[in-house]
Formats: structure tokens, C-alpha cells, sequence
């Protein structure tokens, strides 16, 4: 196991931030496991858990840990600069682009189509998330309730994570607590 | 501008501290900041903005940069990376020393799984928000819809996906 420091960290996390799509992390797991070698796969199974709980971007988090245990805060700002740098670019390029060009009848019906197409890709993963609630009544309740307040009655985000978050891990709890109803 | 720049940071800075289960949970809330609180963008723009970021590699966090870019140039930019992903980063820092000394704890599993139907629920509101600016025509709904199908069935990439859409919007002249 190698230890890398704030230069290595920017140019790993760079290749990781120009692959994939969508999907970064099982490229990202392949990158630090398998290829630069720099976490075990226990360990990069326990980083990823404390990324997933906090806010974030799990593979944000995942280059901030990640660089923060090799070489400090240095590290960490290596990792997420290199993680991010190539992809903002890409995206600038695009919105000028859009920018640009967005009023041409057939860039409009470009972006119209592409917006349509992310906005399928986005059901689909609502969908593919939903579908692992079935069978827990209470956690559909709560993601329904969540659906209704923050989608259609556009209530604040905060004061609905106030209430629904503890509501499902307090769910969490009792199924926990009956094992026979899962 | 001064006065868009800290708005921006400070709508970010908070975005970034409740973004649990990634950055498509807390669209619903950019888009109700973006465009009904603040109306930088309409609806259709802000739809256009989310879609170029999916077209991009890597973490596809990063529609909250490109507003901040499209809303007050590369100041803008600069501001909304700095508060969309500072304070999410922090936090992680110092809950890695904490992390490191609670490995077995049982509250750890409790909280991530009572947090999936939040999430869950979140998503499904970004979709439903999304589909209201992007979906406006019964041509950009068949769109979406065949999106929505190769990307729960096939195994095609997403950019493929993306491309499709594009070229479609493009022949159907739809939009």
C-alpha cells in the first residue's frame, strides 16, 4: 500500500473525474482498489459507508477522505480539484455553447431533446429507488410524503428533512425491531 | 453582482450541508430558489442547465457550478464550487475522525437506512420537477419516456442515451 501525496492525489482523482458517467464510483472503486492500489477493499467499503451518510456527492466525499487520511488538507483539496477540474471545464464548454447558440432553432431542439432524455434517465432512478421500498409500507409512506412536499407543495427541503428524517429512522428502528416483516 | 454573489454562496453553502444521498436529491429546492425565488432562470433554462451537466463525465454534481457560471459568469462559478462542495467537505473531514472511532456502532446502520425513503422521496420529486420543465410536448414526453425505458432496461451508456435524445429533438424538430 502505497502513500501518495498532494500531487499523486490530483492527477488519481483526475483520471477517476474523466471516466464514467453517471456512475462514477464502481470506476472510482477500481481506480483506488485495483489499479493505484491506496485503499484495501475493506477499507474502501468503510470510507464509502461515511460518505453515503453525510451530505454530498458520495464520490465528492469519497476524494475528501481519501485525501485527507494520505496527506491532510492539502491532500483533500488535491483530490477534489483533480476529481472535478476536467468535468467543470466540459460543462462550462457546454453552457457557453448553450449560451451561445441556445436560440438557433436547431440547437433549441437539440437541448430540448438532450433535457428530455436526462429527464428520463432522472425517472428512471427514481424509479430503480423506489422500487427498493417495496415490501415497507412505512418507508413508502415516508418517501410519498416527502414526494408530495417537496415536489408539489414546494415546501422548504429543511423543514421537510426535519421531519422525515427522524420519522425514517425511527421506521428503521421498528422494522429492525420485528426482523419477520422484512 | 455583489449582492447575486452572496446570495449564490448562500444558497449553495446551504444546499451543500442538506445534500444527503448525493446532488440530484436537492434539485427540487435549487430549482424553487433559482427560479421562482430569485428568478434567474426560467423553468425550461434551468431544465437545459441539468441536462448539459448529465452530458458531462464524472460526479454529475455539477449543475450547481454551471447556474452559478450562467447566472453571474466565472465569479459565479468560482462562488457556487467553492459553497457547493466547502461545506459538505468539511463535514466529511470532521466526521472522519469521528467515523475512525465508532466503526460498530449500531446508530451508524440506523441512519443510513432511515435516511433511503428521504432520498428516495427526493428523487422522485427532482424527476417530477425536471419532467414539468423538460417534458412540455407530447414528442419531448415520448423522449423522456424512451429514455426512461433504455435506461431502466438496456445496458446502453448513458451517454448513448443522451445522444439519442439529442438527435431525436433534432429530426422531430421538437421543442
Amino acid at each position: 500500500m502505497t502513500t501518495p501525496g498532494p500531487l499523486a492525489l490530483f492527477r488519481g482523482f483526475l483520471g477517476i473525474g474523466m471516466m464514467g458517467f453517471g456512475g462514477v464510483l464502481p470506476l472510482a472503486r477500481r481506480a483506488l482498489v485495483d489499479r493505484l492500489g491506496w485503499l484495501n477493499e475493506a477499507a474502501f467499503t468503510d470510507l464509502l459507508g461515511l460518505c453515503q451518510v453525510l451530505p454530498g456527492g458520495n464520490i465528492i466525499n469519497l476524494s475528501v477522505a481519501v485525501g485527507l487520511r494520505f496527506a491532510g488538507i492539502a491532500g483533500a483539496f488535491a483530490a477534489l480539484s483533480g476529481l472535478i477540474a476536467v468535468p467543470l471545464a466540459v460543462i462550462v464548454a457546454l453552457g457557453g455553447l448553450y449560451a451561445r447558440f441556445g436560440d438557433d432553432p436547431h440547437l433549441r431542439h437539440l437541448f430540448a431533446g438532450l433535457a428530455a432524455a436526462a429527464c428520463g434517465m432522472m425517472i428512471a432512478l427514481a424509479l430503480r429507488m423506489a422500487g427498493r421500498l417495496r415490501g415497507d409500507p412505512a418507508a413508502c409512506a415516508i418517501a410519498l410524503g416527502v414526494v408530495a412536499a417537496v415536489g408539489w407543495a414546494r415546501w422548504p427541503l429543511l423543514a421537510v428533512m426535519a421531519v422525515a428524517a427522524p420519522l425514517g429512522m425511527l421506521a428503521a428502528r421498528r422494522s429492525r425491531a420485528k426482523p419477520a416483516a422484512r | 453582482m455583489g449582492a447575486t454573489l452572496l446570495s449564490l454562496l448562500v444558497i449553495f453553502a446551504g444546499l451543500s450541508l442538506v445534500s444527503f444521498g448525493g446532488g440530484n436529491t436537492i434539485l427540487p429546492e435549487m430549482q424553487r430558489q433559482v427560479v421562482d425565488v430569485h428568478h434567474w432562470l426560467s423553468a425550461q433554462q434551468f431544465g437545459a442547465l441539468f441536462a448539459l451537466s448529465q452530458a458531462a463525465p464524472g460526479p454529475n454534481m455539477l449543475v450547481g457550478p454551471l447556474i452559478g457560471w450562467q447566472v453571474a459568469g466565472f465569479a459565479g462559478l468560482a462562488v457556487v464550487t467553492v459553497a457547493k462542495f466547502g461545506p459538505s467537505s468539511i463535514l466529511t473531514g470532521l466526521a472522519l475522525h469521528l467515523w475512525e472511532r465508532q466503526r460498530h456502532r449500531p446508530w451508524r446502520a440506523s441512519v443510513q437506512r432511515g435516511l433511503v425513503p428521504l432520498t428516495t422521496g427526493m428523487v422522485m420529486a427532482s424527476a417530477a420537477i425536471i419532467a414539468t420543465g423538460a417534458a412540455t410536448t407530447v414528442t419531448l414526453c415520448a423522449i423522456s419516456a424512451a429514455a426512461t425505458v433504455a435506461a431502466l432496461t438496456g445496458r446502453l451508456h448513458p451517454l448513448v442515451i443522451l445522444g439519442a435524445g439529442a438527435l431525436a429533438g433534432v429530426t422531430l424538430g421538437a421543442g
